[in-house]
């Protein structure tokens, strides 16, 4: 089966060993994790993983009900790029001295839609934001100044569908809660 | 204000206040502070000294498999918590509820390589349905809560408590209230009554149906409701290996077992059925064979509690996500009664060969050495059926759950998923001692039994009434046989020393003697059978006797030995 870049989105409830449990999933399967990111989500108290794979469509669906099953998760959805609005966010340092005999730089800048976030005698940080092949690309661009330093984040993303099955489901549940007692 | 008391004494007030009466266990050093306590309610929560951890739980599976109740286990840190392992993996591929309770070094200490700390949560994680560590005291009734609510709901599994020292001897106010919702867990899913509607019109257009009983059939008492479905259908019933004795081995439409030693009958006609009803189980390669060969003339229908299962290893037509015995009662008004006589005289035919090719020659030999499967026949027989089988794993596992027959239900506990040796005798205990009034029978090899045989000493400190009887080839015979059918008859490290068992068993103070011919055999059953007191029947086996019909690892499901040379259908 054709293999395809896939976004997990997890949210749970924000406990010690969450990450292990899911990502023990991945491992048993052999799937490597291109990107992850974590943090609190709009939503208090629940946390949000977004981690992207490259896989095909039968093992993903597996992967997100086993993730879905693990206990402390409330909810797990799978996507493609075209369900998405994604982002990723990259940093580069390079040498100062390096940039200044470069004349085109300002070009370079505008062209990546990147800034300068610091300057100091030694070296620069730059920043750029974009899919990963737009962050990609500057690299290729810096890499002739000597580039010393790299970094890319883990992909961010937010569904394109107007529902919030998040919300609905707390909001079923809390009424499941009221049931019961 | 109420008085507070220690976090080891709330520990076993809470157990007491979810009811439990029975716990296995074993003492260490980061858990002495819940002993301490145990001892001064000994009167409410009695304790198994078992030999080894791995024992404790294997016995609180058996304890669980046979009441329906999760089963404790109380084990300190380190090498105690590693050595429960086994039985968790164990508890979790067949759905039995545990709740284990692992001591820990004091929460200071944690990360740093204390004496036997061990990373408990991070090893149990992959293998329980819930591990969570406790380090202060004010957690340990809530956890425990969660604990039993989570181990005994829905699809049912193992669950990891562990307790860090300092939370053991620390004060808290105690009070105890039961779980009954967690937000991000639904364990009993609404039933979609589209699905129900969409599944009953499958199976009344079906003109071949057959529906696949398994443990989750057992796990919520729907025998009833599975039996009511299948008669006003007409509609055969095939059991799994942890299926068996959810329908009586008599009832006209069972069928007999799945697998790849199961009966001919139903593995043929999985792969002539047009509708595969598919009820608590999860289509093992076991089951299954060659996936791609599988029921390719069937929509496969499947009814279960844990919706990852459905897809995982087939593809299915139409589910209903829900307890089975719900399940079962909802559809039972929207099934036609039909009449499938046809189909189901197909069956006949497939066991009257299997009588003739496999059964006969297996179960009722007049010459020769004793087989496996006519120490099973007569063992079930002289219990009028009524036994409970515990089995270990391997050819004893297989004639016995073959050749034993159920007439209640909850009546085999067995290794299915992880085929755990070593699992029967400890798991015997558990069963008699949470089914006092029944008699359980364990068949087991001299592989099997040796790996957990330090049990015999709890049998000998509670006087548990377990019949054991020991298939006793001086093989790991399952191994065996493949080297025999698969790999040139080379039996690298199968051939076993093995000491004198009937000394050893004597040595606990438990009755035991040896069979060594067909004539001797009627009679010790009987003497095994009317001791009062555990037994230990040695029963000398025929080390080149095989198990079939067999069903070759990988191969279809209707690719089936019926003997070395002989493979069904016959030309």
């Amino acid at each position: 089966m054709e293999k395809q870049l896939f976004t997990v989105t997890v949210f749970s409830e924000n406990q010690v060993g969450l990450l292990n449990q899911i990502s023990i999933i991945y491992t048993r399967r052999c799937l490597n994790i291109e990107s992850l990111s974590v943090s609190p989500s709009s939503i208090e108290g629940i946390h949000k993983f977004t981690i992207t794979t490259w896989s095909d469509r039968v093992t993903m669906e597996k992967v997100v009900k086993q993730i879905e099953k693990r206990i402390d998760v409330l909810k797990s959805f799978l996507y493609t790029d075209d369900e998405i609005v994604y982002q990723e966010i990259a940093l580069y340092k390079v040498p100062t001295e390096q940039l200044l005999n470069e004349t085109n730089l300002e070009a370079i800048i505008r062209r990546h839609n990147a800034r300068i976030l610091e300057i100091t005698k030694e070296y620069t940080v730059i920043e750029k934001s974009g899919h990963s092949d737009e962050t990609e690309a500057l690299f290729e661009e810096l890499k002739h100044y000597d580039i010393r330093q790299f970094v890319r984040s883990g992909r961010v993303a937010i569904t394109k569908s107007p529902e919030e099955y998040v919300t609905m489901f707390l909001e079923e549940q809390a009424r499941r809660a009221e049931e019961i007692n | 204000m109420a008085e507070k008391i220690t976090g080891a004494e709330a520990l076993i007030k809470s157990l007491i206040a979810e009811g439990v009466d029975l716990v296995f266990g074993y003492p260490g050093g980061a858990i002495i502070p819940v002993y301490d306590k145990l001892y001064d309610y000994t009167d409410q929560l009695k304790h198994i000294l078992v030999r080894h951890e791995q024992g404790a739980t294997h016995a609180a599976q058996g304890y669980a498999r046979v009441t329906g109740r999760p089963g404790v286990v109380i084990v300190t840190s380190g090498p105690a918590a590693t050595n429960v392992i086994t039985g968790l993996s164990d508890a979790l591929m067949d759905s039995t509820p545990l709740v284990v309770i692992t001591g820990q070094v004091a929460s200071s200490f944690l990360g740093s390589d204390a004496f036997q700390e061990t990373d408990v949560v991070g090893i149990t994680q992959p293998i329980t349905k819930w591990a969570v560590q406790i380090r202060r005291a004010e957690d340990i009734p809530a956890a425990v809560a969660r604990a039993f609510y989570i181990a005994n709901t829905g699809r049912p599994g193992p669950v990891v408590l562990d307790i860090a020292k300092d939370a053991q001897v620390g004060m808290l106010e105690w009070e105890h209230k039961k779980c009954d919702f967690i937000r991000s867990y639904i364990p009993y899913p609404k039933i979609n009554e589209q699905d129900l509607q969409t599944v009953a019109n499958l199976i009344n257009s079906a003109k071949r149906p057959m529906i696949l009983s398994g443990h989750g059939v057992m796990i919520s008492g729907a025998e009833k409701a599975l039996a009511a479905v299948a008669e006003k259908g007409n509609i055969p019933v095939a059991a799994t290996l942890l299926g068996l004795s959810t329908m009586p081995s008599n009832h006209p439409l069972y069928k007999g077992m799945l697998g790849m030693h199961g009966n001919i009958g139903p593995n043929i006609n999985t792969n002539r059925s047009d509708v595969l009803i598919a009820i608590g189980m999860r289509f093992d390669d076991r089951v299954t064979g060659d996936v791609s060969k599988y029921a390719p003339q069937a929509k496969i229908i499947h009814i279960d509690i844990d919706s990852s299962e459905f897809d995982k290893n087939v593809k299915t037509d139409a589910t209903i996500h829900g307890d089975a015995r719900e399940v079962l009662e909802k559809l039972l008004p929207l099934i036609n009664e039909a009449d499938h006589s046809e189909w189901l005289e197909t069956f006949d035919k497939c066991a009257k060969v299997e009588y003739e090719k496999v059964i006969e020659r297996e179960v009722y030999r007049t010459d020769g050495p004793i087989t496996m499967g006519e120490v099973v026949n007569k063992v079930s027989t002289a219990t009028g059926d009524r036994a409970v089988l515990v089995t270990d794993v391997g050819q004893n596992q297989m004639f016995s759950s073959r050749y034993f027959r159920y007439t209640e239900p909850k009546s085999i506990l067995t290794s299915g998923g992880l085929g755990t040796m070593g699992f029967g005798l400890p798991a015997s205990i558990g069963a008699k001692m949470g089914a006092p009034e029944r008699t359980v029978c364990f068949f087991t090899g001299d592989g099997g039994l040796q790996m957990t045989i330090q049990e015999l000493g709890t049998i000998m400190e509670y006087g548990t009434e377990v019949k054991i009887i020991l298939l006793n080839n001086n093989y790991l015979g399952n191994v065996r046989q493949w080297q025999e059918l698969f790999f040139n008859s080379r039996f690298s490290q199968t051939p076993m020393v093995n000491p004198d068992f009937v000394a050893i068993a004597n040595a606990y103070g438990i009755a035991a003697e040896t069979v060594n011919s067909r004539e001797q055999l009627d009679d010790a059953i009987a003497r095994m059978l009317n001791h009062k007191g555990a037994y230990l029947l040695n029963v000398i086996i025929d080390y080149t006797d095989m198990i079939f019909p067999m069903t070759p690892a990988g191969a279809a499901v209707d690719n089936i030995m019926l003997n070395a040379t002989e493979k069904y259908p016959l030309d």
